[in-house]
């Protein structure tokens, strides 16, 4: 049913914006002050000119091989992700734009952003709507075409819930000073709910909240979750940004009745990103601290971290083909997360439950809007006992277009 | 360039899959893997089961609201010992007989909650034990020696005069139970042979009691809510509880490794003469099972499933069905040498997970296994090393 209402949703919206046939207007930024917090606004599709609408997008697919221990479920093709944008200028200061995505073909379909923003000053705008917390870089600058490897980040997707989105609103502007470009954002939410630490994961898991189709209607925690990111940029240092969500994230009460106590979330997320020479590189950390009950399984860890960071290089940029800039990179992600640090109570001994993973990769981009990705991931599991590590071997080839 | 680049890619990607690919353990490495002879079918329903084994419960699945575990394979990780990280408290019975606080939550402990609730206390004046959960390998074997290859080995009047005087626990069984063939009844009791205290008849008791008990989850077989104490809808189906049976079955029989080493041959020898093998007997026989790769077949638990008396040391004054406080099921030492992986590294043995070493282990023996322990003490530090290596290598 949530399906369907979606899909007539998606049409709906498309046939209002071209009967409405507005054209975008945003001006777009230099580089020098562009941020993560921008991505959603500098898409390819949003820099046509003269366009009556602006609809854009993009596809993903690829191949898998993967390997644990010794034993394969043998090569797949994966429809990874469908992500169509539909964005408009509703007035000069008002502009309006949507994500939707379809995920593993049509198994998952999500709002990921749907959302207007009325730009009052630089220094002091308005977003309302589905919007992307800003927590780390990656949840806001997330579409496929512009990385080089195929999965996204683990610590991303695992330990945070990219995309994480949610209805609500807030305010963000920024500002150049001596040659730093500061930025801010601060927005009220619906938040998490109690499934991050009573799910089928078997491990406190903030993407678990994604699951409650109800989110987006009624919060799930007694509070709104708060969301703060500060980012300075120097052209030459790169870009910081430093990053906060929390609030409570259970109910307490039920129709007037007491039925828990109120327990607390904090994320804090750094990101950064630069480039030295031509070489960039693009890093994120983040630590989350829960309250969990004494009496509940030590399985749900009250404190998890994880880090990623992407070090990409140019091999050439030159004439392939037809393309005239076609470009050829060699890239390496390293992965690390802890879904429960600490020890176990009853024996003082370490609480496993890690990954670590790096991931060499080669990606070809005939032209900067799409490329071809061929990776190789080689990670290691650790189970919550800290048993040997358990090897995974993953073989990724596959593609990503904006569109 | 572009091609040459374009041509080694193909290569690697083509070569790859394979040799850049983790190797799997060898069997004999691990204590999961199936028995071997099964059937297609059965292989499929290995699987179910295996699946099953491995399903997390939370509260939408029913987990709770007390529980102790939320998945089979938490207690029993990589299908072998458990660890103090779940301890399963035992409480309310201080000698054979009935558990006199069953209305009081008992025979078990609840001790965790789901967020909103309070686990259940250990009432007052309640003897308790802990026990950390037994490897689940190589089950079915010992689930089709026949009740009278247990009486045989039985010396309960000690009439050999050897000091061993192990038993059968006879004891009441539940009605859901399927009885097993040629199964002996004395006065409407029956032989239980699992558990700790070997207080289970048999792997659908087992896993029936495991899921009331330890996850809160209520089936056919038990019905009563431990939270609640009233009989609830089964949260897990008889399918789901039959495939986990089915897989606890066949599971595999833990494989002896380096059994051409010299010190590992040395040290079986030292385990016979010091007389650990009269209760932890190396050979066994199955009876008839409808499985047939489990019918009619020796293997090497070294177990006799009988109660003995261990002693003062290890007795917690807690017992279940008609065992006394201070008698233990011998448990199996197969596997015992692959513990370690599953318990993080180390050792954790005897009921509770209180030894830290194969040698703590021997050491805490007692009653029954006096004279072997005392014989052990003695040996030369080489000696003693070989019989560890012999155990290590099972």
């Amino acid at each position: 049913m949530k399906k369907i209402y979606l899909y007539i949703s998606t049409k709906v919206i498309l046939i209002v914006l071209l009967i409405i046939n507005i054209t975008l207007s945003f001006s777009q930024e230099n580089n020098e002050t562009h941020l993560n917090m921008d991505a959603t606004y500098t898409r390819p599709f949003m820099k046509k000119e003269n366009s009556s609408i602006a609809i854009g997008g993009y596809l993903e697919a690829n191949t898998i091989h993967k390997t644990t221990e010794g034993i394969s479920e043998g090569l797949s093709f994966q429809a990874r992700r469908l992500t169509l944008f539909f964005s408009a200028s509703i007035s000069k200061k008002i502009k309006f734009l949507s994500e939707f995505e379809y995920e593993d073909g049509a198994k998952e379909i999500a709002i990921e952003f749907a959302a207007i923003d009325v730009a009052l000053h630089p220094l002091f705008n308005i977003r309302a709507g589905i919007i992307m917390n800003p927590i780390g870089g990656f949840n806001q600058n997330h579409d496929g075409p512009k990385w080089e490897f195929v999965e996204r980040p683990d610590m991303a997707v695992n330990l945070l819930p990219a995309t994480w989105s949610n209805v609500g609103f807030g305010i963000y502007g920024k500002t150049l000073v001596n040659n730093i470009t500061i930025g801010y954002e601060a927005y009220l939410t619906n938040g998490f709910d109690n499934s991050i630490i009573d799910n089928t994961e078997n491990k406190t898991f903030l993407p678990a909240t994604k699951q409650n189709p109800e989110r987006f209607e009624e919060n799930g925690s007694d509070e709104l979750l708060k969301t703060i990111k500060i980012v300075f940029k120097n052209r030459k240092i790169g870009e910081l940004g430093l990053s906060y969500m929390g609030g409570i994230y259970n109910k307490t009460e039920e129709d007037g009745i007491t039925i828990d106590s109120p327990r607390k979330l904090k994320v804090i997320t750094i990101d950064f990103n630069t480039k030295i020479n031509e070489t960039k590189i693009i890093a994120e950390y983040t630590s989350i601290n829960i309250d969990i009950p004494d009496t509940y399984t030590q399985k749900y860890g009250s404190k998890q971290r994880g880090a990623f960071i992407d070090i990409v290089h140019p091999i050439f940029t030159k004439k392939v083909l037809d393309w005239d800039k076609a470009t050829l990179n060699i890239a390496l992600r390293g992965d690390y997360i802890d879904w429960n640090t600490g020890n176990f109570k009853e024996t003082n001994t370490n609480i496993g439950d890690e990954l670590l993973a790096i991931t060499p990769a080669i990606s070809f981009r005939p032209t900067p809007k799409t490329v071809f990705r061929i990776n190789y991931k080689y990670s290691w599991q650790k189970d919550i006992l800290d048993n040997p590590w358990e090897k995974t071997a993953t073989w990724l080839v596959g593609f990503s277009t904006y569109f | 360039m572009f091609k040459k680049i374009l041509l080694i890619v193909l290569t690697i990607l083509i070569t790859s899959c394979e040799l850049t690919s983790p190797l799997g353990p060898e069997e004999f490495e691990v204590l999961d893997g199936l028995v071997q002879g099964l059937t297609t079918q059965q292989e499929i329903q290995f699987l179910k089961g295996d699946e099953a084994f491995n399903e997390v419960f939370d509260s939408s699945k029913g987990l709770g609201p007390l529980f102790v575990a939320n998945q089979c394979s938490t207690c029993h990780p990589g299908d072998g010992r458990g660890t103090p990280f779940v301890t399963f408290t035992r409480f309310g019975q201080d000698g054979p007989g009935e558990n006199l606080f069953l209305n009081k939550g008992g025979p078990q402990l609840q001790h965790k909650a789901l967020p909103g609730y309070s686990p259940e206390a250990l009432p007052e004046n309640a003897t308790f034990s802990d026990f950390i959960a037994p490897p689940v390998t190589g089950l079915g074997f010992l689930d089709a020696v026949s009740d009278q290859s247990l009486i045989d080995l039985s010396d309960p009047n000690d009439d050999d005069n050897d000091g061993i005087s192990g038993q059968v626990h006879w004891n009441n069984i539940p009605d859901y139970v399927k009885l097993r063939p040629n199964t002996i009844s004395v006065n409407g009791k029956y032989i239980t042979r699992f558990g700790k205290k070997a207080n289970a008849y048999d792997l659908l008791h087992q896993t029936a009691g495991a899921y009331n008990q330890d996850m809160g989850i209520t089936s056919l077989f038990e019905p009563i809510d431990v939270y609640t104490n009233l009989e609830i809808d089964p949260e897990v189906t008889t399918e789901t509880v039959n495939s986990i049976v089915f897989y606890l079955k066949t599971l595999k029989a833990p494989i002896q490794r380096n059994t051409d080493d010299l010190s590992v041959i040395e040290g079986r020898e030292i385990f016979d003469e010091i007389n650990c093998s009269s209760c932890h007997s190396p050979t066994l026989k199955t009876g008839y099972s409808d499985i047939s790769s489990l019918s009619q077949k020796e293997f090497y638990p070294y177990t006799d499933m009988l109660l003995h008396d261990m002693g003062e040391e290890l007795n917690d004054n807690y017992t279940e069905g008609f065992a006394d406080n201070s008698e233990w099921r011998t448990p199996p030492l197969w596997g015992l040498g692959l513990s370690k992986d599953a318990q993080g590294g180390r050792y954790f043995l005897l009921h509770d997970g209180r030894a830290t070493s194969i040698e703590e282990a021997i050491i805490l023996h007692s009653g029954e296994a006096e004279n072997s322990k005392n014989d052990f003490l003695s040996l030369s530090k080489e000696d003693k090393g070989k019989l560890i290596m012999f155990l290590e290598s099972l």
